[in-house]
């Protein structure tokens, strides 16, 4: 689709024949400059008394005299320990194992500290499960050094110490209970056997005790249908690489979907093997990370899923719904039912759709299907709020019946959409908040109670029934703070220490004879005791979900017919894989983190489909620069509205569906810089991501920052190379992975032929060999890599604007494509049937009509870092020698070397390479987490902190395998395959980035570097990378 | 004497300052060589008379003293048990107990204390309840030989400053017949010169006496005005000054950053010759991180205190002409006082303060430098690039630390192959496409950017 838009500065320019305008074309500047005045007055030369030569004494002199007077060395002290720990050494990395369980995330992971400070945080290899760090708990490192953190407890917004804090407090307790009031915990889930514990033991010594658990994000309705069925709150297990037929109805499961964690299993059964793989249908309405790796995706508006899953209820396990679908959709749901049922116990459905009879539909299906991938016995313990109890408990407050209420872990203030209303109730109670920062709530509360980060904390956690977590803290507390559970052990008057009750409860209920030092170690525990769990549900659950029905047929229709047809739109709130619920919003590195589908950072934003926003006059163009503006629109949600909410054009995104996240818009205990985008939380009415919506065009241009400014591939599928699961079994591999050709005395020649080289090769059989490879079809996209490599190399944190400018430093980006076709197939196909150069098939045409996703688009993701090229492009054009190759394959990059001529840059073909435009470290520019001492404290002392001028890129993390060779010669012996990491392959839980020594034949990279699906990006240029791909095979065969 | 510290410290040439500060000190020891010889000459002959009234053999006693006791007791300073000297005569005079009690509690302690005898569990209790080891080897004549030496009057420090003087004193008396044979020299050339001024001048009176006319050579253009009009000269001077000044700003600016020869003055005056150097500790005793870790690291202060919890002062001999016993004594109490030792009480106070070192080797953060690698596993002595280590009374950078040094090594040293399973295969390997049996660490990739810059 070609474009007639005439861009124009100023209204004159629409008038033919304007004067002014012809002026302009002539005359760069309006006004002549004065340079006559100045330099064609004799008198005024002559008179002054600064000559041009003098003018150049002076400089010359002041530059020598700075270069001299800088020559003198400071005075470095250097301290050592009076008292050296036994286990520090310095410079020798200590790794412990604990879990973090800060209410949205939860995991076990494995922390790196250098002289005692916590810098890297990485997955915990030795957990059976929940072991995967994700971008957010890769970044939670970052937060522990937020200098906004509240820095000891505070009453009425003066500091006190603890001693009157808990004399207070304690006092409190016992006035309230005299008064007949209710005493409430308001608490995250903790889901912490020791502080369930802990709660019911203050139970026991005041009889008004109350716990109320609230998930800012709620996954109440998935709790209640668990329960309703197997009486106990949890949420289902899925393993998905179990799996061979997924069909999710709105479950965004490769994100944060019931807590997350799902995206390894999920790959484990995307790699073809013995030509086999899953098959997955999605069914949704915002483009998530999970439709986009889906292999066949059908939008549909949040309304449409109901009815869809009704329906596919009923297609599998018979019966009739009201209502009725499209008869393209309906026949998706057909098929999909029909996939299901054939692939048995091997399949598995799934939905994200909050309401208690699609949860319970999609229990009974599975049960029926008797899926393997579903387990409802090792059940998730990670989310338990209870929607209809956080109500009751604003009503209560406000008719003053809570005489005291204590909060921890939670931001209702912000995450609330009736904040309101509990500000009110908080005015008629005496509040505590046990937080780390200063936030929304903490700011209206009466004691502030400054906790600490879950990494100077101790703790447990179940994270799945009998999957047990200890949390130990790896550093000193860095303020004056005391963990919510040190003031419950204070008021029920115990006198032991949080350690010592954690350890006597995993001894009395937990361990069953094991070890707890072991457990400690290990940070995880595997146990079959049940835990007894702490019985919550004072309130009857059921009264918000409507009407329920108890078998699934009923629940179908139930869910069918509560079905309304809305004539406007429908709203999907989501929560994205960088900002999650929003606690961690001043984390600049997950600010700065680019989110997978759009690629927009430092922003939130409504997405809407392309046919939409042309009916509603919303526009996304690229302007001169190439950054990305966009229309601002005003949303309402009944009697809500958000003004001037900013505009993206989603491909994929259903017709009649908006998509916004949740987690932006923090305006409390944040930097200024980093409050960015709208508060979603005012939409989330009733604990529903789903809600009615009616939007119209505002005024003004918004200005993204985002990463990716071209959206699709262009029919250049030697980019991402993709086939089909077919394809794949039947054709042979030159088919479709054909290695390039060249022309040589007119013959053709594979580009990896030595015939076709301009360089000689070195001989890299000796020593070690390393390669990286990526595969396609195990990358979800989900960006922990990009984070774990902020953290283990000091990339620094640029800001929106420098974004803007395509300044962004990420060492590891992940391109994200469309297809302009409904596949990527299709781009080919239709790129290579343009014939001639103009008309409707001439290739201009053609081509621009492929810079447009399509209304569908399949998706690919593909990370990109610098492909070490064996004969690598930027090496030849630098002047001074500051990138070089080194004989293990990795190109190394001298930072103290480059004189900064960006030369490299600019002929590299895969552009990975970053220029430091300004020095990013204590800078007052760039206040982010490089410019106090506190964010300092994160940076890797390995890796050097770049200066303005010099460019920097990916070094294949050259600290981490010479640190690994080191280790085996100190220790005298070989290396074992597996030991050389990365930081990237480190974080991918998923199996797609195996690093290792290609010249140890036995290593796994080596037989994937074997391997059939096995290419090198942009072969034809012939630079013969040390990284690789695994081309990207979609199951699309309809069974 | 203070102020010749102060003089040497603000000196940074090393071997200059010795040169200049000579006579100045060994004049200030004759001094007080010539103040104290009275007193100490009373006191050597009061302490013969008392070491031949004790029976025993106090040169064999000492010997045994530094091999069994000298772990827990001092003579003159309680440590983990009492002060000894003089302890018979003191156990008879004050506690009225005999030869036989100090045997009997020697061989076995234990045994005394909970027999209940009174004064045993009094000086239990008073040390921490902590038993003195039994002793059953020791025979009566080894007890006499020890309770010799410990009756031994305390030698005054005038030993060792006469000692000190004497030597000085031979060297003052070298340095004055140099001067007076460089000052004859000096009065024979002066002489000869005058001689030679009045024969000219005699000679020239004879020349005129006798009419003979002295030709006057030739006025002949100068010397620098030829030069200059030599244009062929001067080209090629200025060409050559041109490079030789070329040649020094280049030197000079080469060493611009280069802190070779770093000697800065540290809070407490550490002095790596006596450690390492007289009493032989190994480097790795105390810098033992650099066996395994990126960095050597600056021993904690509780390293220190693993010997200077028992060693409180410097032994007499350790005092130099330029360092005195008492200056040492002094740098061990600043330990105590930043360790936070209470050194009466033999225990610690708990009141810590950092020792803020500074620091002489800085290698720029860009460049990375592995201890571990080199001392473990290349297994470098550390001398080969801190210098002669254990003769450095104060530490300086012996060094360049520029890259060319560090490439250079790289160059000639062969890695150590031997016996490293690691470096089997990938040794046979490149020694094969090399031809040689020993590999440098070049040809193992050490010249590399990456591996030191990342």
């Amino acid at each position: 689709m070609s474009s007639n838009k005439r861009y124009w500065k100023s209204v004159e320019e629409l008038k033919e024949n304007s004067s002014i305008v012809e002026g302009l074309k002539q005359n760069e500047f309006v006004e002549e400059i004065p340079t006559g005045e100045f330099l064609g007055d004799n008198n005024t030369m002559e008179s002054s008394k600064t000559t041009r030569r003098d003018f150049l004494k002076y400089v010359g002199f002041s530059t020598a005299a700075a270069t001299l007077a800088a020559c003198e060395g400071p005075v470095k002290k250097s301290i050592p320990y009076v008292v050296q720990p036994d286990s520090i050494v310095p410079g020798v990395a200590n790794f412990y194992a604990t879990t973090i369980a800060n209410g949205f995330d939860f995991a076990s992971v494995l922390v790196k500290t250098r002289e005692g400070r916590p810098i890297k945080i990485g997955s915990n290899k030795m957990a059976k499960s929940s072991g995967h760090a994700n971008a957010r708990v890769n970044a939670s490192v970052l937060d522990l050094y937020d200098s906004l953190r509240v820095q000891g407890p505070s009453k009425d917004g003066s500091d006190i110490d603890w001693m009157t804090f808990y004399s207070e407090t304690s006092e409190l307790l016992g006035q309230v209970q005299a008064s007949g009031k209710d005493i409430v915990l308001m608490t995250q889930t903790y889901a912490s056997p020791s502080t369930t514990k802990l709660i019911s033991e203050l139970k026991g010594k005041y009889s008004n005790v109350r716990h109320v658990i609230y998930d800012a994000i709620s996954e109440s309705a998935a709790l209640d249908a668990f329960q309703n069925k197997y009486g106990e709150r949890g949420l289902a297990n899925y393993d998905f690489s179990k799996a061979t037929t997924i069909v999710s109805v709105g479950a965004d499961f490769l994100a944060n979907w019931q807590g997350g964690g799902f995206d390894s299993g999920y790959s484990q059964g995307r790699i073809p093997k013995d030509g086999k793989m899953s098959r997955h249908i999605q069914f949704e309405s915002n483009m998530t990370l999970t439709g986009a790796n889906a292999d066949k995706r059908i939008p549909l508006t949040p309304s449409q899923q109901k009815m869809a899953l009704a329906k596919l209820a009923s297609y599998v396990m018979g019966g009739s719904v009201p209502g009725s679908l499209p008869q393209e959709i309906d026949a998706a749901v057909q098929n999909a039912a029909s996939e299901l049922k054939k692939a048995g116990s091997n399949g598995v459905l799934v939905t994200g759709i909050d309401d208690v009879n699609a949860q319970a539909i999609v229990i009974d299906i599975n049960e029926s299907l008797g899926s393997k991938a579903f387990d409802a016995s090792a059940i998730i313990k990670t989310r338990q709020g209870n929607n209809a109890e956080v109500t009751n408990l604003i009503s209560d407050m406000k008719s003053g019946t809570v005489g005291a209420l204590i909060m921890s872990g939670v931001n209702p203030m912000y995450s609330l959409p009736n904040a309101a209303e509990f500000a009110e109730g908080l005015e008629k109670t005496t509040s505590i908040s046990f937080t780390l920062k200063a936030d929304e709530t903490a700011n209206k509360v009466n004691y502030i109670a400054a906790a600490p980060h879950y990494l100077e904390s101790w703790g447990d956690v179940e994270l799945k029934k009998g999957h047990f977590g200890l949390v130990q803290p790896t550093i000193r507390p860095l303020f004056d703070t005391q963990q919510f559970q040190d003031a419950l052990l204070k008021w029920t008057e115990n006198t032991l220490s949080f350690t010592d009750f954690i350890k006597e409860t995993w001894e009395a209920d937990i361990l069953n004879e094991g070890s707890f030092n072991q457990a400690l170690h290990d940070g995880v525990f595997v146990g079959d005791t049940a835990v007894v769990a702490e019985s919550t549900s004072q309130v009857e659950t059921n009264d918000a979900a409507g009407q329920i029905a108890t078998d699934a047929g009923n629940a179908a229709r139930a869910l069918a017919s509560s079905v309304t047809s809305s004539n406007g739109m429908e709203l999907c709130l989501y929560s994205k894989v960088g900002m999650g619920d929003g606690q961690q919003a001043n984390n600049p590195w997950l600010q700065e983190f680019p989110d997978p589908i759009t690629k927009v950072t430092w922003d939130n934003y409504i997405t809407v489909s392309k046919t939409d926003a042309e009916a509603l006059g919303l526009i996304n163009e690229n302007v001169a620069n190439g950054a990305l503006n966009g229309s601002y629109a005003n949303l309402t949600v009944g009697d809500t509205t958000l003004e001037n909410v900013p505009v993206i054009i989603q491909p994929g995104q259903a017709k009649g569906s908006i998509g916004m996240a949740l987690g932006y818009g923090r305006t409390e205990g944040v930097k200024e810089e980093l409050q960015t985008g709208s508060n979603a939380f005012a939409f989330y009415q009733d604990f529903n991501k789903v809600q009615d919506v009616s939007l119209s065009a505002a005024t003004g241009v918004h200005e993204f920052a985002c990463t990716q400014l071209h959206n699709t591939l262009m029919g250049r599928g030697d980019i991402i190379r993709e086939t089909t699961l077919e394809v794949f079994n039947t054709k042979d591999v030159h088919y479709w992975n054909a290695i390039p050709e060249v022309s040589k005395d007119h013959q053709e020649i594979p580009v990896t032929s030595p015939d076709a080289n301009l360089w000689d090769s070195f001989d890299r059989s000796i020593g070690h060999h390393f390669n990286l490879s990526i595969d396609l079809n195990a990358c979800t996209g989900c960006g922990a890599c990009v984070i774990a490599c902020h953290s283990e190399n000091n990339v620094p944190v640029v800001g929106k604007e420098e974004i803007r400018k395509s300044r962004d430093m990420h060492w590891l980006r992940i391109d994200r494509y469309y297809s302009s076709e409904e596949s990527f197939s299709g781009d080919n196909e239709k790129k290579d049937a343009a014939s001639g150069l103009f008309g409707d098939d001439g290739v201009k045409t053609t081509l621009i009509e492929m810079e447009d996703p399509s209304e569908n688009p399949q998706v690919a993701f593909q990370p990109i870092m610098c492909q070490h090229c064996n004969h690598a492009p930027c090496e030849t054009v630098c002047p001074v020698a500051a990138t070089s190759h080194g004989r293990q394959g990795q190109n190394h990059m001298a930072y103290n070397r480059c004189v900064g001529t960006r030369y490299c840059a600019n002929n590299c073909p895969y552009k990975v390479r970053r220029f430091n435009w300004f020095l990013y470290a204590e800078n007052d520019e760039f206040d982010y987490y490089m410019n106090d001492d506190l964010g300092r404290m994160v940076l890797n002392p390995d890796v050097v902190v770049r200066s303005r001028g010099v460019m920097e890129k990916c070094s294949m993390c050259i600290q981490m395998t010479q640190k690994t060779i080191l280790d085996a010669k100190r220790d005298g012996r070989e290396i074992k395959d597996g030991e050389f990491q990365t930081a990237c392959s480190a974080a991918c839980s998923n199996g797609a980035m195996v690093f290792g020594d290609i010249n140890d034949k036995k290593s796994e990279v080596a037989h994937l570097h074997e391997d059939n699906r096995m290419y090198h990006l942009l072969e034809s240029v012939g630079t013969k990378p040390n990284v690789m791909y695994h081309v990207k095979v979609r199951n699309t065969k309809e069974i | 004497m203070k102020k010749s510290y102060q003089n040497l410290e603000d000196n940074s040439n090393h071997t200059m300052k010795q040169a200049i500060f000579r006579n100045f000190s060994s004049r200030f020891f004759l001094l007080v060589f010539i103040t104290l010889f009275s007193f100490s000459s009373q006191g050597i002959l009061a302490q013969e008379g008392e070491a031949a009234a004790s029976g025993g053999d106090p040169v064999a006693g000492k010997s045994l003293f530094n091999a069994q006791c000298a772990a827990c007791h001092k003579l003159d300073k309680k440590m983990t048990g009492p002060a000894l000297r003089n302890v018979e005569v003191r156990l008879a005079e004050e506690e009225g107990l005999d030869r036989e009690w100090l045997n009997s509690w020697i061989r076995n302690s234990a045994a005394m204390i909970s027999a209940g005898d009174a004064y045993a569990v009094k000086i239990y209790a008073e040390y921490n309840n902590t038993a003195m080891t039994a002793f059953p080897q020791l025979s009566d004549a080894d007890i006499d030989n020890i309770l010799a030496y410990t009756a031994q009057p305390k030698p005054e420090p005038v030993a060792a400053v006469a000692a000190a003087a004497g030597t000085a004193g031979g060297d003052g008396a070298g340095g004055i017949s140099n001067k007076l044979i460089l000052g004859a020299l000096a009065l024979l050339f002066a002489l000869l010169a005058a001689g030679l001024y009045l024969v000219n001048k005699t000679l020239r009176r004879f020349a005129d006496e006798k009419g003979i006319e002295i030709q006057e050579s030739e006025k002949r253009v100068p010397l620098w005005k030829a030069f200059v009009q030599n244009e062929f000269l001067v080209l090629v001077t200025s060409i050559f000054l041109l490079l030789a000044s070329g040649y020094f700003a280049y030197g000079w600016m080469m060493q611009v950053g280069v802190d070779q020869g770093y000697q800065p003055i540290q809070p407490i005056h550490y002095s790596h010759k006596i450690h390492a150097g007289d009493n032989q500790i190994d480097c790795k005793y105390c810098h033992s991180s650099a066996r395994v870790s990126k960095h050597s690291g600056i021993p904690s202060l509780n390293i220190c205190m693993n010997c200077h919890k028992s060693i409180g002062e410097v032994a007499p001999e350790t005092a130099t002409a330029e360092y005195s016993k008492e200056f040492y004594d002094g740098e061990i109490q600043k330990l105590y006082q930043a360790v936070g030792w209470n050194e009466a009480e033999q225990k610690y106070t708990g009141e810590t303060s950092a020792v803020k070192w500074i620091r002489i080797h800085n290698l720029p953060d860009f460049a990375y430098f592995n201890h571990s690698q080199h001392v473990t596993v290349a297994g470098v002595e550390c001398q080969t690039c801190h210098g002669p280590i254990e003769e450095m009374e104060i530490v300086y950078q012996h060094a360049p630390l520029t890259m060319g040094w560090c490439i250079n090594c790289h160059r000639e040293t062969n890695v150590d192959l031997k016996d490293n399973a690691y470096y089997t295969k990938i040794h046979e390997e490149l020694s094969k496409q090399y031809g040689v049996d020993q590999l440098t660490a070049a040809q193992m990739g050490g010249l590399e950017c990456g591996k030191c810059h990342y």
